[in-house]
């Protein structure tokens, strides 16, 4: 076994005529923390959901723990998503079930986990992002903004996934709140030994959940190295990304 | 020129095959999967309630008062030739035959079809349907099957209910308006009453039901960009059903009368 969860290899994706992707090559080790940076719009978002098959990529190939996961059937699908979790950039919480009963999905669905242990296993995960057992029965509607990210926190977190996924777990949070979430997730992929892809533009949560980072532009990982790297380098696109200045290569189409 | 032309012609063509394909493997899809297992019976209950239960009243008015203009209409056009007697056979036919499932299954088209396209749709929107299947359910089983069963089970259920209630309408008004016998009104709706009228009428509504559904779901479920994507969903849901249901009562009238 080699110590690789996922490799993507020459990954091209377009909608109609618009390039997203355009050979993406990535590789994420075992347990690692992986945060991918990019501008709004650079298919960050199409990344992900190239890796967990809810979009299909024209081109390339995607491995994980070393088996082709691009072009498998439902079947092997719901095998692959049964491994990972995932924190959606809108939060993506069930309006029609309570708190719960949202973070107590996967086990209810899939782990055939009855209803009383459910709730109690869903109670326990809410404490562990922070939130109060008497959340759990309130409509995800009823709830701030953070406390939503928390929920979805823990509803990807609560099937014990092997892989999770955050796409932009901070933005639009105040930045309290947002390094409250970044320890959360610190927190349950090392509680869980699991391997995490994340996705932001803050740099500040990058730095502090990333083991590696890696910058996606124009459809290409043009960049990758440790955060020690990260303030060291050359990279004009890089250095222009972390300073947060209109001025240099990356030009922004208003 | 004819180059030009082509292309111009080809284009929506082209647009249209395509959204029949798709809608054509959606609807294979969705119909596969009311087959195979797990069943979300809960999903399935609810939708019992929603297509059925909270649609009572709306069809409840729409067949008394059916029944009624049909009483009155039929009596004063029945009475140019001494006809008058026909009237609750008359009331009786067209009612279980067209009224009652028609009008039923367009009222319900404007309630459920549009909430099915607008809950499905904001549920693409904000990528709850994503969320779904990572977390290893599919989709279509979730959502799409018990509607439709649900639908077409619970249709045919209604219809009858509207049936009674129609016939019951007509009944008032010939008996305390236009001055029938209760008794002969009475015995004549039981002396016409025919199993086939009232089995066309059950198939008919069966097949709304699918149609309801199908139309809902699938405009849902392919809705992108926001709240008015959304909001075009369920017009197109609605717009789409009730011609469908016009055109396939068409049908299937003519399937079992035309002869
Ligand atoms: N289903 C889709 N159909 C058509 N175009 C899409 C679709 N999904 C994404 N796109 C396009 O792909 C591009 C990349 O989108 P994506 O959501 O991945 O951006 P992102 O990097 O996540 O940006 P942000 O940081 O704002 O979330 C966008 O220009 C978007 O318009
Ligand atoms: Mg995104």
């Amino acid at each position: 076994m080699s110590d690789t969860k996922i490799k993507i290899t020459d990954l091209h994706k377009a909608f109609g005529r618009k390039v997203v992707l355009d050979g993406v090559d990535l590789e994420i080790k075992k347990g690692e923390s992986l945060v991918v940076i990019g501008g709004s719009g650079t298919g960050k978002s199409v990344l992900i959901k190239c890796i967990q098959g809810i979009l299909t990529p024209d081109k390339g190939s995607i491995l994980v723990d070393d088996e082709e996961v691009v072009g498998v059937s439902e079947k092997e699908k719901e095998k692959l998503h049964s491994k990972m979790g995932m924190l959606f950039q809108g939060g993506a919480l069930f309006d029609s079930l309570s708190v719960w009963e949202n973070v107590a999905f996967g086990l209810l669905e899939n782990k055939k986990m009855d209803k009383k242990n459910a709730k109690m296993e869903a109670i326990r995960v809410l404490r562990q992002v922070g939130l109060a057992p008497d959340v759990a029965d309130l409509s995800p509607s009823e709830l701030s903004g953070g406390m939503q990210k928390r929920v979805g926190l823990a509803r990807a977190i609560a099937t014990r996934p092997e892989i999770i996924f955050f796409d932009e777990p901070t933005t639009g949070l105040d930045p309290i709140m947002s390094d409250v979430i970044n320890g959360l997730i610190i927190e349950s992929v090392k509680g869980l030994g699991a391997t995490a892809l994340t996705i932001t533009h803050d740099m500040a949560s990058a730095r502090k959940i990333a083991d590696r980072i890696a910058m996606l532009y124009k459809g290409k990982i043009i960049w990758q190295g440790t955060v020690k790297e990260l303030d060291k380098t050359n990279n004009e696109y890089v250095r222009q990304f972390i300073n947060g200045s209109s001025e240099g290569p990356i030009k922004v189409e208003v | 020129m004819i180059q030009k032309f082509l292309r111009k012609l080809g284009k929506p063509l082209v647009k249209f095959f395509s959204s029949l394909g798709e809608l054509s493997i959606f609807v294979i899809r969705s119909v596969a999967n009311c087959f195979m297992p797990p069943f979300y019976i809960r999903n399935f209950l609810r939708q019992v309630m929603d297509i059925g239960f909270y649609s009572l009243p709306v069809v409840g008015l729409t067949t008394i008062f059916a029944g009624m203009v049909i009483a009155i209409q039929s009596y004063s056009g029945f009475s140019r030739f001494g006809a008058e007697s026909a009237v609750a056979s008359v009331v009786l036919i067209s009612v279980t035959r067209e009224l009652a499932p028609v009008l039923s299954a367009l009222m319900v088209a404007g309630r459920i079809g549009a909430a099915m396209a607008a809950e499905i749709g904001t549920m693409r929107v904000t990528e709850q349907i994503d969320a779904l299947t990572t977390l290893s359910t599919n989709p279509y089983k979730y959502l799409i099957t018990p509607r439709i069963v649900a639908a077409v089970i619970v249709l045919p259920l209604l219809v009858l209910i509207g049936d009674v209630i129609g016939i019951f309408g007509g009944y008032v008004v010939g008996v305390y308006q236009l001055g029938f016998n209760p008794a002969n009104y009475i015995k004549s709706t039981i002396d016409n009453l025919e199993a086939l009228d009232i089995t066309t009428g059950v198939v008919k509504a069966a097949v709304f039901g699918f149609i309801i559904a199908v139309m809902g779901c699938y405009n849902g479920f392919k809705s992108k960009g926001g709240a008015q994507g959304v909001g075009d969903a369920t017009t197109n849901a609605v717009v789409s059903s009730s011609i469908l249901i016009l055109i396939f009562n068409y049908i299937i009238t003519g399937m079992f009368f035309s002869k």
